[in-house]
């Protein structure tokens, strides 16, 4: 049974971006009339109630979040969406940028009120040009219809969008890296605090928002916190959109409630795996996530389930792995990953990156020692307790858990154990 | 105040201490690396983890203490962190100390002892890093050994204000380069030196001229010949264990002389010469509506700073080379004629707290008549490790005096090492030249000292003279801008490229403490106190110079051996 929803990705297929009065007839823009209209303190409520935690991955509540940046008091304030989404096996964003560019927008500027902001910037990622021109596109025309620009609907908001691109590094997902990037420097992380809620761009209080969070907050606002906290569980409220990749055989984005198990993301959206063959391992929320074995799939995709087993939902990122695929050259190619990406700035990703590379290559070739397993174990552990910021503190998540569940695949590769 | 609770102690400090320094209340040293007393917290050595309450680790130097905080220092989970942070620098860090300029005053050796890391526990020791720079004559970039702290590029931009560092490229490739990966004679860099100063480990050193003073003193063709920078005698103890502002001018003669150097020479000496010339310099200017204010050409760095950053003020420097340079011009010359030994034949070095020195000496326009003025450079570092490497007891070895006939020095030239020195000097002699009656009071206490910029105002004949002094090439600049505006009205301005003046150079000793430059400067103070002759035109020995061979002071002769011209610095 196919049970994924259309309530985030309602709009989906219903219209091109020249089209924004397909959008307002199916209701487009009602999120932010009803914002307008009945306040931040109605917005704050609504949002509470309908459960929305930050769909980036750090899962924060948006309306604890929101709150508390009212409070941040400065001349001017911006608020962002970031549209950056680097991380590998993640692509739900380019989904809702690409089919409902203008509920994006809508969720930002229903951000920008809230937080009290004149301004807001979409950062998108490089990797995404085909879709700049096409957000632009929207921003115009959303501004030539009366729904961007000054005193918007006539309620005296002035509110424009601006888009700015990166330049290809996964480290400018990270908030304050990201404004870095903006800022015309090089995307570097940081230090915290103050967070950039407080400082932000050009030093002035920035609020961040993940696409999916500001696609939600829209929607939460156009159909009632109450009707959407009618989908998923008691503790994860609501919808999740996911991108499920993988071995399986239709891979895709797919909107689906909290509370179906993975068996049945997989099997019954995702069609099993191709050839039927077995599952080996799954990785959730992207190459920074854990890797999961496949006693696990029966567990129900919400925040609770997962974290009460040493899992996450992360960014929404599925991927599967059938039973042909080796343990060991995924993660080289993880650490060549995060190898790449690493700013360079601290030292234990840094140099915990370099030596990672070279100690998993020699696991690949059969090389490695005992020593050097150990070497590893040590590195990400230093790795992910002593790092600057989240990516080098998330670097040696799939490392770690592989050493949890796969450690005899791993011993496999180590020379002296061959002999046995 | 606030309250926190450090290793089961109840500790009391401001709002706004790091944990860092809420930590030395109780005694406790976290160890660090990236992290330095006068510089921006930066936080990415990692080193400095301490545990919170909720078995996290954060960084001590750049957390602020909040009430009722509970941390803990030396848990096992920490030490073991920390171990494994210092590990990973070690796996990449060219683990050469034998041969390092370092080796025993090493930020990272010191660390590895606290941390009793035997070997490195990563197996290989292949180290990634950029190509060694070392094209140019004074200062070595050795990024085998950089360990990324960011201290280089921080006091290049922040304090010196010469900028040409930065945090370049992405992960493993990550270094403090010049920009568009240049080497560092083709940027901006003005040679000073401060690099080196807060550098932690060996990655940064001067470049050593050692081998070839060597191959020249063991040359017996050559007649070898050195001269001792003012503020040399009152630092260069340090490496030998004793305290700051201690004046081993006697025990550095003969450790020189043993070195095998045939004559030892005091560059205070030429430093009075420099005062005469430039004294008369400025008197011209004045007299004559010439450029002012006239601003001091004694510092290299600055020199270097103002033909890149200021060639539109080219005009305001005074003529006159420097001390180093004045005695190599009369050591090429008048020298050379008195023993009857043929300039080619003579090699001089000098020892100087300056990095940027090296490249004063190698400037073409310094010479006399075709020969260098002078030779060689040593750093204040280099003669350290030049006495030891012979085996000398600097401590305890007896004192000699500097020799005839460049040995005798006034007080005005003694401190020529500290910032306002010059000021100073000038100030004794101008002031006598023009008034033509004695200096009551011969110290000018307004112009001493660590602050920014100074400024003093001295009648003169019933005329109000303004002078400034200025350190360090952040606080040039301030000057320099004031001067482009139109708002300047000193006279006479002294501004030397190092904070404190030289004895805070890029070629003396690593300070230990913040006091130690007040003591070499105090030390500078009291030499100049004990001396016979206070001024520099009192010296018996210029006076006889230019009676028996220069003539009149800024006159022809003067100008073709003492003098020099600028050029704007074309990149």
């Amino acid at each position: 049974m196919n049970r994924t929803q259309r309530v985030i990705t309602e709009n989906f297929n219903t219209y091109k971006v020249e089209e924004i009065d397909k959008y307002i007839q199916n209701g487009g823009f009602q999120g932010l009339k009803n914002a307008l209209e009945k306040g931040k303190d109605f917005i704050i409520d609504e949002l509470n109630t309908s459960g929305l935690r930050g769909r980036g991955g750090a899962a924060y509540p948006t309306g604890k979040k929101w709150n508390g940046g009212r409070k941040n008091h400065a001349d001017v304030k911006y608020v962002l969406c970031n549209a950056d989404e680097g991380e590998p096996a993640t692509f739900k964003d380019r989904e809702l940028l690409a089919r409902d560019p203008y509920k994006v927008l809508e969720g930002l500027a229903i951000s920008g009120y809230t937080f009290g902001a004149k301004e807001g910037f979409i950062y998108i990622r490089e990797e995404y040009e085909f879709l700049h021109s096409k957000i632009r596109k929207a921003i115009k025309l959303a501004e030539e219809n009366g729904y961007l620009g000054k005193n918007i609907l006539g309620t005296g908001f002035d509110f424009t969008i601006k888009v700015f691109s990166g330049a290809g590094a996964y480290v400018c997902g990270e908030g304050s890296a990201l404004i870095e990037s903006m800022e015309g420097k090089a995307g570097r992380p940081r230090m915290k605090p103050p967070r950039i809620g407080v400082v932000g761009y050009m030093g002035k209080p920035t609020q961040s928002n993940n696409v999916e969070t500001l696609a939600i907050v829209a929607t939460v606002l156009k159909m009632g916190a109450s009707n959407y906290a009618k989908y998923g569980t008691e503790k994860s409220i609501g919808t999740k959109m996911i991108s499920l990749c993988g071995n399986v055989k239709k891979p895709g984005t797919y909107e689906i409630p909290f509370g179906m198990s993975l068996r049945e993301i997989i099997y019954d959206i995702g069609g099993g795996i191709v050839g039927d063959k077995d599952i080996k391992f799954l990785q959730l929320g992207g190459v920074s996530g854990p890797l999961m074995p496949k006693q696990y799939i029966d567990t129900r995709y919400t925040y609770e389930d997962l974290e009460g087993k040493g899992f996450g939902i992360g960014s929404g990122a599925i991927l599967v792995a059938d039973e042909t695929k080796s343990v060991i050259k995924f993660l080289e190619s993880v650490s060549y990953f995060f190898f790449h990406e690493s700013c360079g700035k601290c030292t234990p990703c840094r140099e915990g990156k370099r030596q990672m590379k070279k100690l998993l290559n020699k696991m690949s070739q059969g090389t490695a020692t005992t020593k050097d397993l150990k070497n590893i174990e040590k590195i990400s552990r230093i790795m992910t307790d002593a790092s600057f910021c989240g990516l080098g503190q998330t670097a040696a998540t799939a490392m770690l858990t592989a050493i949890k569940y796969f450690s005899p695949e791993l011993c496999s590769s180590i020379d002296e154990m061959k002999a046995l | 105040m606030v309250n926190l609770i450090i290793d089961n102690k109840e500790v009391q400090v401001p709002k706004g201490t790091t944990i860092i320094e809420a930590a030395k209340k109780i005694h406790i040293k976290i160890p660090s690396l990236c992290h330095h007393p006068d510089q921006t917290v930066k936080g990415n050595c990692r080193i400095c983890l301490v545990e919170n309450e909720w078995g996290k680790l954060v960084a001590s130097c750049s957390t602020k203490v909040s009430e009722g905080m509970k941390i803990k220092t030396n848990t096992k989970f920490v030490r073991d962190t920390q171990k494994g942070v210092l590990e990973l620098i070690l796996a990449n860090h060219n683990q050469d100390c034998l041969k390092c300029d370092r080796n025993g005053n090493c930020e990272l050796q010191n660390l590895c002892e606290r941390f009793n890391i035997s070997n490195n526990s990563l197996d290989e020791n292949i180290v990634e890093a950029h190509e060694i720079d070392d094209f140019n004559c004074s200062i070595v970039r050795d990024y085998s050994k950089c360990i990324k702290c960011g201290r280089c590029a921080d006091v290049c931009r922040e304090v010196q204000n010469v900028d040409v560092l930065a945090a370049t490229n992405r992960g493993a490739e990550y270094e403090f380069i010049p920009r568009f990966d240049r080497k560092l004679h083709e940027t901006e860099c003005v040679f000073c030196g401060q690099c080196i100063k807060v550098c932690p480990v060996g990655a940064i050193y001067e470049k050593s001229s050692i081998d070839q003073v060597l191959t020249a003193i063991d040359d017996e063709a050559l007649h070898v010949i050195v001269q001792i920078a003012p503020a040399v005698r009152v630092s260069v103890g340090e490496l030998f264990n004793l305290e700051p502002g201690s004046i081993t001018e006697g025990q550095i003669v003969s450790s020189l002389k043993r070195i095998g150097f045939e004559r030892v020479f005091d560059t205070n000496f030429s430093a009075d010469l420099t005062i005469i010339e430039e004294g008369y310099e400025l008197i011209g200017r004045i007299t004559n509506g010439g450029k002012l204010p006239m601003i001091t050409s004694c510092s290299p760095g600055w020199i270097n700073y103002v033909e890149g950053h200021g060639e539109d003020l080219l005009g305001h420097l005074s003529t006159c080379k420097s001390p180093q340079q004045m005695f190599g011009a009369i050591s090429k010359t008048y020298y050379a004629e008195k023993l009857g030994i043929h300039p080619s034949k003579i090699f001089t070095v000098s020892i100087m707290p300056c990095t940027a020195k090296k490249f004063e000496a190698n400037r073409k326009e310094m010479n006399s008549y075709g020969f260098p003025d002078v030779d060689a450079v040593l750093t204040t570092r280099e003669l350290g490790r030049l006495i030891k490497s012979q085996g000398i007891d600097f401590a305890n070895v007896e004192e000699e005096s500097f020799d005839a006939p460049f040995g005798i020095a006034s007080g005005a030239g003694a401190i020529f090492g500290a910032s306002g020195g010059v000021m100073e000097a000038a100030l004794r002699s101008v002031y006598e030249i023009l008034t033509k009656e004695e200096l009551e009071k011969l110290e000018f206490k307004e112009v001493r000292g660590m602050q920014g910029i100074k400024e003093a105002t001295v009648n003169i004949n019933g005329n109000d003279v303004k002078v400034a002094v200025a350190h360090g090439l952040g606080n040039a600049k301030i000057i320099m801008e004031e001067i482009r505006a139109g708002k300047s009205d000193y006279t006479f301005v002294e501004i030397m490229g190092c904070i404190g003046g030289c004895i805070g150079g890029g070629g003396q000793p690593i300070e230990k403490t913040k006091e130690t430059k007040q003591k070499r400067m105090d030390a500078l103070y009291s030499i100049d106190s004990n001396k016979e002759h206070r001024s520099s035109h009192k010296n018996p020995t210029i006076i006889k110079l230019y009676e028996e061979f220069l003539g009149e002071p800024n006159g022809h002769k003067a100008h073709v051996l003492l003098h020099t011209t600028y050029k704007a610095r074309k990149l």
